[in-house]
């Protein structure tokens, strides 16, 4: 505040002065009065103002993909847990994740049904195949799923009782039409009817489709009834299962069956809820991958480039009008309106920037959604929370580009 | 009334050694509605007496009453107040390049809380008239010249009806004719207006527009050279 640069103050007058008369205190004037003079100073070179806001949308953009990209992978890797349709889950206490799971005593699960909350238990096994591209005849590994068919605990997109009712019969299985290109044309080649195929060196016939596609874990899946299972994954002993699930009776507290079971159990089994399954296998991914520091790191880049292009912006305005401002500053302008000044343009261009950046993320997602299969959704809480970083980014640049208005010193206008 | 009451006033820059006295011990008074010129050989001090009367910067020694307001140990919400009861004419125009001519003028007037657009506009638009530029209104200042650019700053000094009104080297940037006749303008809308006008300026073609006319030398009010 100090913009007048009182040189060393000597000793007030030898006479004391008298007081001096009460002056009204200068008021201020609002913030309108400031914002539009924001506004005329930037409409007034529109040059500069589309550099200004290219750097706001830059940012905005960038933030929008990398953010969108992260809940992406996080949401593909919890595709499967999410569709379980059942209350609880038992896993190996060693189990990190689905798809290396270590396998348990099927026994629990008949431990599990003396709980009278529980109606009935179904076994998942899962296994990591390959399969053999009918067309190019190379191996890709799958995400094979075993499962009773008749218990529908899958609810992957397209499972339907005529899809379940296809597996029932042996050496059948059902195949992901949304993993990778890579395992072949499997929709057109079903379209002429079922075929068969070679998964783990087995003979199997392919009946249906079912829609999960490629995430963290698997690049494709299939899913067979147990009896099919254990002859593809040979080797797999039937009594040791991969994930136990749990339905329990209509209107059973499920936190309660969950603390009884594991009570109940010995220690070699962890009790999940859904969300608890869901959530420890996103943890897993969180670790082993640094997703979350890599998409930040993205998230945090975009801050700083549009945080830099704003400044840059804003200061080169204080400073190419300094002269300007310390006339407002003799004419009796406060520090304050001048600073209310530079915050105005800074809070118009998140604004202005901002509003592109969301149209072109949104086409982005659009695209990205239906040309590489990476389902990107716009949230208004995404939408809101990228908002306010970009605002934040442009008011910690204003605060910075600010500091520059101390130079603005009026005395210094007569020279 | 004296618009500008100075008594005992010193000023220096610096500190220790390297101090520099440039004013010493300075009287002058300026009584309301009257044209007073400072002239005097560069660096005697002119411009560091108007930014203490304009209360631009700190008054270290003495006293410095101007419109009623001590400025000796005045704080800078004091000062800010004073300074928009002043009308300060630059030696460069300083008019804001993204504001045309009218939006330049009611500037003066944005700080005036009881004031509504319609009523600033009018007023600037008056002001401009009153100055000769009607036709100017809506002009960028890019466009102007520098003698109108310089009216147009004269009716940004004298819009928001300001006690004083000071100007240093106010003529500076324009040739002798133009210089003259935006000094006859200025005297002649502030003999109007009764305003009180305070001019620092080598130029001695304008000494005919004062009233009276101080000369400083080596930071002392002498007795002006006769001309
Ligand atoms: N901000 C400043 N800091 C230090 N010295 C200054 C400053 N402004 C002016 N001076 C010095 O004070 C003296 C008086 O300057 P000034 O008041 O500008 O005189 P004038 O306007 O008559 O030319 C000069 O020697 C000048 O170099
Ligand atoms: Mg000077």
């Amino acid at each position: 505040m100090n913009e007048l640069a009182p040189l060393a103050r000597a000793s007030p007058a030898p006479a004391t002065p008298a007081p001096a008369p009460a002056l009204p205190p200068p008021r201020g004037p609002g913030l309108r009065l400031p914002f539009r003079l924001a506004w005329r100073q930037l409409r007034h070179e529109p040059a500069r103002l589309a550099a200004a806001l290219s750097g706001v949308v830059f940012a905005t953009l960038l933030i929008f993909m990398q953010i969108g990209f992260m809940n992406a992978l996080f949401d593909s890797a919890v595709l499967v847990q999410n569709s379980l349709r059942a209350d609880l889950f038992l896993m190996h206490r060693t189990t990190e994740a689905l798809w290396r799971s270590t396998s348990f005593p099927r026994a629990r699960l008949a431990q599990a049904l003396a709980l009278p909350e529980v109606e009935r238990v179904v076994p998942l096994y899962v296994a990591n195949v390959p399969w053999k591209n009918p067309e190019t005849g190379l191996n890709r590994t799958l995400l094979l799923f075993g499962v009773d068919p008749t218990a529908k605990l899958l609810g992957f997109h397209g499972l339907d009782e005529a899809a379940w009712q296809a597996i029932t019969r042996p050496d059948t299985i059902l195949f992901d039409e949304r993993g990778k290109p890579e395992f072949g044309p499997i929709r057109s080649l079903l379209a002429q009817g079922p075929f068969f195929g070679e998964l783990n060196r087995k003979r199997v016939e392919v009946v249906g489709t079912f829609g999960l596609g490629a995430t963290f874990s698997s690049e494709s899946n299939a899913i067979a009834s147990e009896a099919t299972f254990w002859r593809i994954a040979a080797g797999r002993n039937p009594s040791q299962v991969d994930v136990g699930a749990i339905v329990l009776k209509p209107g059973a507290d499920v936190v309660a069956a969950k603390r009884a079971l594991q009570a109940l159990l010995p220690d070699d089994v962890m009790v999940f809820t859904r969300p608890e399954l869901a959530q420890f296998e996103r943890d897993y991914w969180a670790n082993v991958a640094p997703i979350g520091f890599i998409f930040g790191l993205g998230v945090a880049i975009g801050l700083v480039v549009g945080c830099v292009i704003v400044y840059q912006i804003l200061f080169s305005d204080i400073s190419r009008h300094l002269g300007e401002y310390a006339t407002l500053k003799a004419m009796g302008y406060t520090n304050g309106y001048l600073a209310r000044v530079v915050m105005s343009a800074a809070l118009i261009l998140a604004v202005l920037g901002f509003m592109p950046g969301l149209v072109l993320s949104l086409g982005l997602y659009e695209i990205a959604t239906a040309q590489i299969f990476i389902p990107l959704h716009m949230t208004i809480p995404r939408a809101a929370f990228v908002f306010a970083l970009i605002f934040v980014m442009c008011v910690v640049s204003g605060l910075i580009a600010i500091r520059k208005l101390r130079d603005a010193d009026p005395a210094d206008m007569f020279r | 009334m004296n618009a500008v009451e100075i008594r005992g006033l010193s000023h220096r820059y610096g500190s220790g050694p390297t101090a520099l006295t440039v004013l010493h011990d300075l009287d002058l008074t300026i009584p309301s509605g009257e044209v007073v010129l400072l002239t005097g050989p560069s660096g005697s001090g002119k411009t560091t007496l108007l930014t203490l009367i304009g209360a631009l910067r700190a008054v270290q020694t003495g006293s410095c009453r101007v419109l009623g307001t001590e400025l000796a140990n005045a704080d800078e919400r004091t000062r800010v107040a004073l300074r928009r009861r002043i009308g300060f004419i630059f030696q460069h125009h300083n008019l804001l390049g993204f504001l045309t001519a009218r939006e330049n003028v009611a500037m003066a007037l944005e700080l005036d809380p009881d004031l509504d657009e319609a009523e600033r506009l009018a007023r600037a638009e008056a002001m401009l008239r009153a100055v000769g530029l009607a036709d100017k209104v809506d002009a960028y200042p890019a466009v102007l010249s520098g003698g109108q650019r310089q009216r147009v700053a004269i009716a940004r000094a004298l819009v928001h009806e300001p006690g004083l009104i000071l100007a240093d080297e106010p003529t500076a940037a324009l040739d002798s004719k133009t210089g003259h006749e935006t000094m006859v303008l200025l005297q002649r809308l502030a003999k109007e207006r009764g305003r009180t006008v305070f001019i620092v300026t080598h130029d001695p073609r304008i000494h005919d527009i004062a009233d009276r006319i101080v000369a400083m030398e080596d930071g002392r009010l002498v007795e002006p050279a006769p001309h």
